[in-house]
């Protein structure tokens, strides 16, 4: 599948598509074990996965300001994670509401530093360099179907922060020094 | 002309608007030139340290005479203020590599000190350290320097080993500079 198809298909997917309904789980918070636990790989056409996928969604929605959330947040240690960067003002390249199993990273240039949050680690932030370029493939939970697609900006930071939650990488893994994680009082 | 000195201040306390100005002040009083500092709040406590140089000040400068200029900050009870002299030592070249080090996991005592000791075995040399505990999470990150011809790979694993021990997770990464 070309990047312009998979890019298609990625913004005409909706949760809808999983046909039940989501969950909202408890996201849980580090230092809990399962946030520094690398994920298996899934089978993205199982009833375990699409129900995962489905409450991945659901927990998302129901968060606010939250644009991503993997498999370990809800405790589980998968390769599955959901984004959603729609109403982030630093988005640019959009595609909606997805969830993505598998995902791996293709291509990666143009690294800029940003500041970034995590609902899993609500107490501080971090200043990390990501690539503000990417291509990534993954899979569809439920019908399987195999899509590469390249994203920027946002976008692009939000699923290099989610790949890395089903890596067991938190973003204190990635700051960029000493001083460059900064507490805060509330997750916004 | 008189040779120049450094010294290092430090101030140690309880926070509150105007510590800085305080001191700072204090110095400038005595012509005083705060070359390299560094401030941070330490759970709320005020944490301070200045490397002062007497360059250009007229009449040469006595530790005593600054613990004097910066007695009024004291006055209180609630801040500590030190002053010794330091020697001007130039930093160090070395063709050694820089590296991030993150360490986090459940809060217990022992994780500096389990991480540190691998650094050292190394020959590793700590240039920039935070820690922070948050409810249950501890964090970690330093900056550190490897001796030239380190193998990395082999420091990050005995650092993974000693972090598990205690149980946290530990990563290592290259520092990154973009030089222009």
């Amino acid at each position: 599948m070309s990047e312009k198809s998979g890019s298609d298909r990625l913004r005409s997917w909706t949760e809808a598509e999983l046909g039940l309904p989501g969950r909202v789980l408890e996201v849980v918070r580090a230092p809990d074990p399962v946030l520094a636990t690398a994920g298996e790989p899934v089978d993205p056409t199982s009833p375990e996965t699409v129900q995962l996928a489905a409450d991945l969604v659901a927990t998302m929605r129901v968060s606010p300001g939250c644009v991503g959330l993997a498999a370990q947040q809800v405790g589980v240690a998968a390769q599955v994670f959901c984004v959603d960067v729609s109403a982030h003002p630093k988005a640019r390249t959009c595609h909606d509401t997805f969830v993505l199993c598998n995902a791996e990273v293709l291509e990666s240039s143009r690294n800029e530093r940003a500041r970034e949050g995590c609902m899993s680690v609500p107490d501080f932030t971090g200043d990390v360099k990501r690539a503000s370029r990417l291509v990534v493939r993954g899979r569809l939970p439920g019908s399987g179907e195999e899509v590469t697609v390249a994203t920027d900006a946002f976008e692009a930071r939000a699923l290099q922060h989610e790949i890395d939650h089903c890596q067991g990488l938190l973003f204190l893994d990635r700051v960029a020094g000493a001083h460059a994680v900064h507490p805060r009082q509330t997750y916004l | 002309m008189t040779t120049a000195r450094l010294y290092a201040v430090t101030v140690l306390g309880h926070d509150r608007p105007g510590i800085i100005a305080g001191t700072t002040a204090g110095l400038a009083g005595l012509g005083l030139n705060i070359e390299d500092s560094t401030m941070t709040l330490l759970r709320g406590h005020f944490a301070m340290m200045l490397l002062c140089s007497t360059v250009g000040s007229g009449e040469p400068v006595e530790a005593s005479d600054i613990e004097r200029a910066l007695a009024p900050l004291t006055a209180d009870g609630d801040l500590d203020v030190s002053v010794r002299p330091v020697t001007d030592e130039p930093t160090p070249s070395s063709a050694a590599s820089s590296w991030v080090l993150t360490v986090h996991g459940g809060d217990r005592p022992g994780i500096v000190s389990a991480v540190a000791q691998e650094v050292a075995s190394f020959g590793g040399n700590i240039t920039d350290l935070t820690t922070r505990l948050s409810g249950d999470l501890y964090l970690l990150v330093a900056e550190l320097d490897l001796p030239a011809g380190a193998d990395a790979s082999a420091v990050e694993a005995a650092i993974k080993a000693a972090a598990q021990q205690v149980g946290v997770t530990a990563t290592l990464r290259a520092a990154e500079s973009d030089d222009l």
